[in-house]
């Protein structure tokens, strides 16, 4: 009996533990679905629902305009205009007659316009008709203030605005401009630097190696001042701007330094000794060693740190707006993004889709190499970003 | 595109020129001291050669690191005591006007929020999800969709919180799904940014979000390195499930709990971009980092007002950094 009510509390517990869990991931991930969902949607569809709503039909207040006067036509002794106010899609659920009472009249219904000029209805699929005693006049037609129920409507047309238009594609381009040689120039710089570190014997080596702990940690607010000094004195002094990729891609490199050499270290230092020492016995020189061995070897460490370095400096934004320019051909994708938020704040379809072709990148490559993410994340689990 | 293919030239000549370097080096030094000829000799040779080689393979890192690390660090103390120029020395008056200054009460006020928040909250969340996801099967799933906020940038982070947050005027539909929520349990929604104080916290929420799944991997990891035996005994001795976690787990993981907690906390010292990005400080959200990045470029720059609150910023990390070093050169004198 008590073994039967155990087993079923643990199963309630089970179940329990699931549901949480689902809530959980219900809620981290909800937000980015949100923005994914938003950039797909029709631009007057996002700006009057919530993105939730995306696959129902929305409510909209629109305002159409009937057809000129010169399309009128008699009937009966009275002159009518028709036509329809929707384009294809959707149904009208109701509609006013002025623009302060949109949803005056049930579609269907048969409104009489302000000052007797004659009488509007529009049913449900859409058609209307304004009909009059007197011929209608002037060149262009009547407002209709309307109210549609509009099926949800997904695009593209939002993607081809910020990549063509806001210039986010160029962005893209400076990211990556900005991304590749910061990403791979410190790789060997640091793997020679951690060999010496962990296969050499020299004096003062367990002080260099307290000192590149502490640098992981150095906020990189304290190297902005004196660079910028520097950047702008070396630029005024051959004459060149001090803003250049060149800038960028060394600055990332010293940067990023730290966390390599301590990571590859740790890597190369638990490589097995008798490799080594065989090799020696055979004749190799520190550098053979190094090409041939070492270097194939720390594959997975220089793929964690790759990884990382790559997140950070496409996610940078601190970086590039000091050391580069904010000209068309300079703005990276975060710059842009930050850009964006303060010259767009409300135009939902253009800040989601930038948003997401700004984290496409980094999230492929999180999902692709996780593994080596979170290899690097358990071995030197120190750096700050 | 031009400069695409630019930095596509750049890596293959710093690639290459990182190889040339360390062999032309390598060689140089067997040509000088070569260990050949008289034994006497060679053995010198290969003394001397021993000494040079390991700063030949450290030259290029070093330069790096004292040019743009260590150098600095120097020279921002230095500009400290300077004036907005950087050339006149000025004493201690830089840090008497950030006593003084109102916005940078307001950055410590809020940084040290941040400070006490963000850390906890991570470290939490992380802890109890990482325990959660531990035995389910569908847990590697979850936790790979919980860490990857971590793969987003923050300004791409505080675009996706914005429009969660996002508020249109009373009576229209609210796009936001926080003022949304709100609607639907009746109550009315609000600018959320922009309420002065409670705004932080708001922004707190994006940083918990991207630093939670950090927080999970590793203490997974931690939780799973605890000894079965521990676990068995307390089951034995009758405990349950979250006994067990708080008890008897969490204890043997103090150490880990303790690292994610100081790294988190580096992390929340430097948050720039979020509040940036979200408000620029406006609404009382101002922080240390976003008000040195302010003064840097403030009417042509004050270097060092701006030099002034990055020492601040450093002279909170460093006994954290004091502390990884204890610990990770402890860690690497290990075999």
């Amino acid at each position: 009996m008590a073994a039967a009510r155990r087993r079923k509390r643990r199963r309630w517990g089970r179940i329990a533990q699931h549901i949480s869990v689902l809530v959980i991931v219900a809620i981290w991930l909800a937000p980015t679905v949100g923005i994914l969902v938003s950039s797909f949607r029709d631009k007057d569809q996002l700006a009057v629902s919530g993105w939730w709503t995306a696959l129902t039909t929305s409510e909209q207040n629109l305002i159409g305009r009937a057809a000129p006067p010169s399309d009128q036509v008699e009937e009966a002794g009275k002159y009518v205009v028709s036509g329809n106010v929707l384009d294809g899609s959707g149904y009208v659920t109701a509609f006013g007659t002025r623009i302060l009472n949109p949803t005056q009249y049930a579609a269907g219904e048969t409104a009489e316009l302000p000052g007797g000029a004659g009488t509007l209805s529009i049913d449900s699929d859409g058609s209307y008709r304004l009909v009059s005693n007197d011929p209608f006049e002037g060149s262009s037609g009547r407002r209709i203030y309307y109210t549609a129920a509009l099926p949800p409507a997904f695009t593209l047309e939002n993607y081809e605005k910020v990549l063509t238009s806001e210039g986010i594609g160029q962005s893209f381009i400076n990211s990556l401009t900005v991304t590749i040689p910061s990403t791979v120039i410190p790789i060997l710089i640091a793997a020679y630097a951690a060999y010496a570190l962990a296969w050499m014997k020299f004096p003062g080596r367990a002080l260099l190696l307290a000192v590149i702990v502490g640098l992981l940690v150095v906020p990189l607010q304290m190297s902005l001042i004196p660079l910028l000094r520097l950047y702008n004195g070396v630029g005024a002094f051959f004459g060149v701007p001090a803003k250049t990729y060149l800038g960028i891609w060394l600055a990332h490199t010293g940067f990023g330094l730290p966390l390599a050499i301590y990571l590859l270290r740790n890597y190369i230092a638990g490589l097995p000794n008798e490799i080594m020492e065989s090799a020696r016995v055979d004749g190799a020189t520190d550098f053979e060693i190094f090409i041939r061995i070492v270097l194939p070897l720390s594959v997975p460490a220089l793929a964690s740190f790759a990884i990382f370095q790559f997140l950070w400096v496409w996610n940078d934004l601190l970086v590039a707006i000091v050391f580069l320019g904010n000209n068309e051909q300079q703005l990276v994708l975060t710059g842009r993004l930050r850009e964006l938020l303060g010259s767009r704040g409300g135009d939902w379809e253009i800040l989601t889709a930038s948003a997401f072709v700004s984290i496409v990148i980094p999230l492929a490559v999180f999902f692709a190499l996780q593994r080596y993410l979170v290899r690097g994340l358990l071995a030197g689990s120190v750096k700050g970003g | 595109m031009g400069h695409l293919a630019g930095a596509a030239v750049t890596v293959v000549i710093g690639v290459g020129a990182a190889i040339l370097y360390f062999y032309a080096v390598n060689l140089a030094l067997d040509l000088i001291w070569p260990p050949r000829g008289p034994a006497a000799t060679a053995a010198r040779n290969q003394q001397i050669a021993a000494a040079i080689r390991p700063w030949l393979f450290l030259g290029p890192a070093l330069f790096f690191l004292g040019l743009y690390l260590v150098y600095p660090v120097f020279d921002s103390v230095r500009l400290s005591f300077f004036g907005r120029s950087g050339e006149e020395f000025v004493g201690l008056a830089n840090y008497k006007w950030a006593i003084n200054d109102t916005r940078f009460q307001e950055s410590i006020r809020n940084n040290v929020l941040w400070l006490v928040v963000v850390p906890a909250a991570s470290t939490a969340f992380g802890l109890v999800i990482a325990f959660l996801t531990d035995r389910i099967w569908w847990g590697n799933i979850a936790k790979s969709i919980i860490f990857m906020p971590m793969a987003i940038s923050f300004v791409g982070a505080s675009v996706i919180w914005k429009f969660v947050y996002d508020y249109r005027g009373e009576g229209s539909t609210q796009i936001g799904v926080l003022n949304a929520i709100v609607e639907l349990f009746g109550g009315s929604p609000l600018p959320w940014i922009t309420i002065s104080f409670w705004n932080n916290f708001l922004l707190m929420v994006i940083l918990i979000w991207i630093q939670t799944g950090f927080a999970m991997v590793i203490l997974a990891a931690a939780l799973r390195g605890v000894p079965e035996e521990t676990i068995e005994a307390a089951i034995i001795d009758g405990a349950k499930g979250w006994h067990i976690f708080f008890y008897i787990m969490v204890p043997q993981i103090w150490a880990t709990i303790a690292v994610v907690w100081t790294t988190i906390t580096i992390v929340v010292l430097k948050v720039f971009d979020i509040v940036l990005a979200m408000t620029n400080g406006e609404w009382d959200t101002q922080v240390l980092a976003n008000l040195m990045y302010d003064w840097m470029f403030r009417g042509g720059g004050d270097f060092g007002r701006g030099a002034t609150i990055a020492v601040v910023i450093m002279l909170a990390v460093v006994p954290i950094m004091a502390w990884n070093i204890r610990r990770l050169t402890a860690e690497a004198r290990q075999p």
